[in-house]
């Protein structure tokens, strides 16, 4: 993480102008105050029940019962002093550590949690059931993301991880069908998630068409294609094309049984692994190889990056083509995993989603993995508050990515940038 | 014909690499803000700047056969072309006769031929002219191109000042949600309903607009971001709404809202069609955009800011003000469109108002390559696609989504020049075939992969 922040500011000139950002204390200091009045004093008075371990479990472990308003005031008060930490070491002209906006956030959620459960008509909720829905609805978002920061770490804009992630579950749904087998129908998807990339490569890097316009052309194209297809090949023939099985869980014994992580970490399908592979590969590629430096000094600086002899359009086109494939696995997730059939535009603008994951994740993998977890919470959290009854609607939980995002680009949550030559194409001068 | 295609299409790509000190800068500033190199001539043709354009030389056919009004005309057919094979290649006959094909060439030829004509013959139907209601369905295309055009106009000057306004169906939905709303709960006079229905839902639209263009000049946020995001947003603001009571029929719970009242709706033109006052208001938007880019100061700016923000800056336009002001201005067309839809062609407000139109309306103005009447008739084009393809999926059962196939491929094409050029051996480099091959094969590629 450290080298994508202090990557950008070469010398420190620009530093004492820059040292009051005080938009990350300012910001923590408002939320705070907003959980402190809002879930701590004028928070419900029942109590929230979260079930941390479920009834078959081998661990039990007795759930957590949390009163709302003293936990809201307990949780709000901590979510203070956080905030106050952040503001003393502004006032100290430091800036706040990578740990604290993260640790916020942590708390600040489960605040946010407990608050609506316990206000809930039905005050009790499973902890382990919705962290393990969580990643289960992040997995595709992480895939998605993962592709967007391999494409803008090489400068090119993805605008079409939604066209990517709908081209593989569509893909994945018709192989794995015709073949049997949905192994060969993740496979596939990868490679039409790469064929989709292919098609943005092209396009941006050999005939410098706008990478937004060619990326938000291709959203329409595969939507086009695959309704298409939809209507004409799988919605006659279901049998023949559209019932592709799912891929098996493959739970990892004893491990699985831990209460909350086992289920997350070590209950997944081939996907699931293959998504916390992905995030480790694509960090430790990234900012720890030849290979990824490569990668970044092309999406920041392209003309250096010629001069020392690396073929520019060569590395975004492979790289392009390699967020394609990542992107089309994670489409697979939909017609393999979540559900064993495809639909008309399955993907539900989750591509979307993940672009934000991505801006609000910084560019970096790791950041947004844990951004798409956010906003896979944020969707699950969304159909529970459905099931238990509360006063928020469902709908404003739906928009807090699409808002956060907003915050998020707008630097009012820290300062996100995006590697300087994102968007632009590279002419060899 | 080379060196008058060079002279079109080289500068533009070489400018950020020629300059070392400012070539990031303005590298970025072109491409962020223009498109990106291959975008920047069309978006600003010379043809659109004004009546004459005198400096072009080569003879008539040259001129015509280079020019981006040819380019486009190819790219429309070419899609057409490729649309046709989809659909041939998934029809019964077509693959029957495929199986006894060294046989018997000419049935696979004539199968493959009906199989593209009978669709596209329906959507011709359904979109312009038919036997038994003769032009009727040409009314129905214009009132279906009616919020086409006025998204895509909001999205075209957008586009001249530089700025990618993706958010044309955020605003769509948020102009319609306003106008609605003052449609059925006010009930006022004939003629000022109409007025305050329309005032309403501009002042939202632009609104939603100046949204994106105040984060974009204070905080540098980029729009395309900003916008995707702000359409969820206003997406599931009019779904929240949409189940208020305030919004609902008495005693109904269905997402629906109640129709609005006579006076506020757009009067129908022609008895018997639903086409309405919109359309002309469209015509005059139009002709406004029009007069705005190349009559007026303001619109000036916004070309120059579009062309250059740097220069414009330095030759002393405020270039945030600028900006906030087209996104507002792209927000308050784009409102035109939504108000249309509630106050014209639907009469209520659903969730589904805005259907697809903000995102067609990108490429309208995409075809319309940026300039209104371009525009305009990219919105009809568009429009006759949308008509028609309802007619053609009960005629012939082929999707509706064809018509997504064939609008992107539209656009891909017409923001390719060099490859439809090469695809009809315009310009006789030895480069040709090439680049005509990979886009094909990565297109084959991704319409089912598996296959």
């Amino acid at each position: 993480m450290s080298a994508t922040t202090t990557a950008p500011k070469p010398g420190s000139t620009a530093l004492p102008a820059f040292r009051p950002s005080m938009k990350v204390p300012l910001s923590l200091g408002i939320l705070a105050l907003i959980a402190l009045v809002f879930f701590g004093f004028l928070g419900p008075d029942q109590t929230a029940e979260m079930k941390i371990s479920d009834a078959g479990d081998a661990v039990a472990v007795p759930a957590l019962m949390i009163p709302g308003q003293v936990g809201g005031v307990v949780l709000g008060i901590l979510l203070l002093a956080m905030a106050a930490y952040s503001i003393y070491l502004w006032t100290q002209g430091e800036r706040s550590p990578k740990w604290l906006p993260i640790a916020f956030a942590v708390v600040f959620v489960f605040a946010l949690l407990v608050w609506i459960v316990a206000g809930a008509r039905q005050p009790s909720i499973s902890l382990a059931g919705l962290v393990a829905g969580s990643v289960t609805l992040a997995v595709p978002l992480v895939f998605g993301s993962l592709s967007g920061v391999l494409c803008e770490r090489v400068g090119v804009v993805n605008i079409a991880i939604e066209g990517q992630l709908l081209g593989g579950a569509f893909t994945a749904a018709l192989v794995a069908t015709m073949t049997g087998s949905p192994y060969i129908g993740l496979i596939a998807a990868a490679a039409a998630g790469a064929a989709v990339s292919m098609v943005l490569a092209v396009f941006s890097i050999k005939y410098l068409v706008n990478q937004i316009i060619v990326g938000v052309v291709l959203n329409v194209l595969v939507s086009g294609l695959t309704g298409f297809l939809y209507g004409t090949l799988m919605v006659p023939n279901k049998e023949q094309f559209n019932t592709p099985g799912r891929l098996d869980i493959l739970p990892i014994p004893l491990l699985s049984d831990i209460p909350i992580i086992g289920p997350i970490l070590f209950e997944q399908s081939i996907a699931g692994y293959l998504m916390y592979i992905a995030v480790a590969v694509v960090w430790f590629g990234l900012f720890k190889t030849r290979w990824g430096l490569r990668v970044r000094a092309v999406g920041e600086h392209p003309q250096a990056a010629d001069t020392l002899g690396i073929n520019v359009n060569a590395t975004r086109f492979r790289n392009v083509t390699l967020g394609g494939a990542i992107a089309g696995i994670g489409g697979a997730v939909f017609t393999l995993v979540t559900i064993d059939s495809f639909t008309k535009d399955i993907s539900g603008g989750r591509g979307f989603i993940a672009l934000a994951a991505l801006i609000f994740g910084r560019w970096n993998p790791i950041g947004a993995f844990l951004a798409s977890l956010l906003f896979g919470f944020a969707y699950n959290l969304q159909s529970i508050l459905g099931i238990i009854g509360t006063p928020v609607p469902s709908q404003f939980m739906a928009m807090l990515p699409y808002l956060v995002t907003i915050f998020a680009v707008a630097g009012l949550v820290g300062k996100s940038r995006p590697p300087a030559a994102s968007g632009i194409p590279y002419v060899k001068g | 014909m080379t060196e008058n295609d060079q002279s079109k299409s080289e500068p533009t790509p070489a400018l950020p690499a020629e300059d070392q000190s400012t070539a990031d800068l303005r590298a970025a500033d072109v491409s962020l803000d223009t498109a990106g190199g291959m975008l920047e001539p069309s978006i600003v043709p010379v043809s659109s700047q004004s009546g004459d354009s005198g400096q072009q030389q080569g003879s008539l056919i040259r001129r015509i056969v280079m020019g981006n009004g040819f380019v486009s005309v190819l790219a429309v057919i070419v899609a057409l072309f490729l649309g046709g094979l989809l659909i041939a290649s998934t029809d019964a006959q077509v693959a029957k006769t495929a199986g006894y094909l060294f046989a018997r060439p000419t049935d696979f030829l004539s199968a493959l031929w009906s199989a593209m004509t009978e669709s596209y013959a329906a959507l011709f139907q359904g979109a312009v002219f038919n036997p038994r209601e003769g032009f009727k369905p040409l009314l129905e295309t214009m009132t279906v191109a009616t919020p086409l055009i006025c998204a895509g106009l909001g999205v075209a000057l957008a586009f001249r000042a530089g700025l990618f306004n993706i958010g044309a169906q955020g605003q769509i939905i948020i102009s319609a949600t306003l106008a609605a709303y003052v449609g059925f709960t006010w009930h006022l006079p004939f003629g000022l309903h109409l007025l305050v229905v329309i005032i309403m839902g501009v002042l939202g639209g632009a609104f939603w607009g100046a949204i994106v263009g105040i984060l974009k000049a204070r905080t540098g946020a980029h729009e395309v971001i900003v916008t995707i995001m702000l359409n969820y947003v206003a997406l599931f603001l009019l779904d929240f709404l949409l189940n208020t009571p305030a919004f609902r029929r008495p005693g109904d719970n269905s997402p629906i809202s109640p129709r609005l009242d006579e006076s506020a709706t757009y009067p129908v033109l022609i008895p018997g069609s639903r086409l309405h006052l919109g359309f002309l208001v469209a015509i005059a938007l139009t002709y406004g955009v029009w007069w705005l880019l190349n009559r007026s100061t303001i619109g000036f700016e916004f070309r120059a800011v579009g062309a250059n923000p740097v220069a414009a800056r330095t030759a002393g336009v405020k270039v945030s003000r600028a900006t906030i002001l087209v996104m507002a201005m792209a927000g308050a067309l784009a409102a035109f469109g939504g108000v249309a839809q509630v106050a014209g062609t639907e009469k209520v407000l659903t969730g589904g108002v805005a259907a697809q139109i903000g995102f067609d309306a990108i490429t309208v103005a995409l075809l319309g390559r940026s300039t209104p009447w371009g525009t305009f008739f990219a919105g009809l084009l568009f429009g006759a696609f949308r008509a028609g393809a309802v007619q053609m999926q009960i005629q012939t059962g082929t999707p509706i989504d064809i018509v997504l196939v064939v609008q992107s491929l539209i656009v891909l094409f017409i923001a390719a020049p060099p490859l439809i050029r090469s695809i009809f051996r315009l310009e006789p480099k030895k480069k040709n075939k090439t680049p005509k091959a990979a886009p094909k094969a990565a297109l084959v590629n991704a319409s089912g992969g598996a296959k």
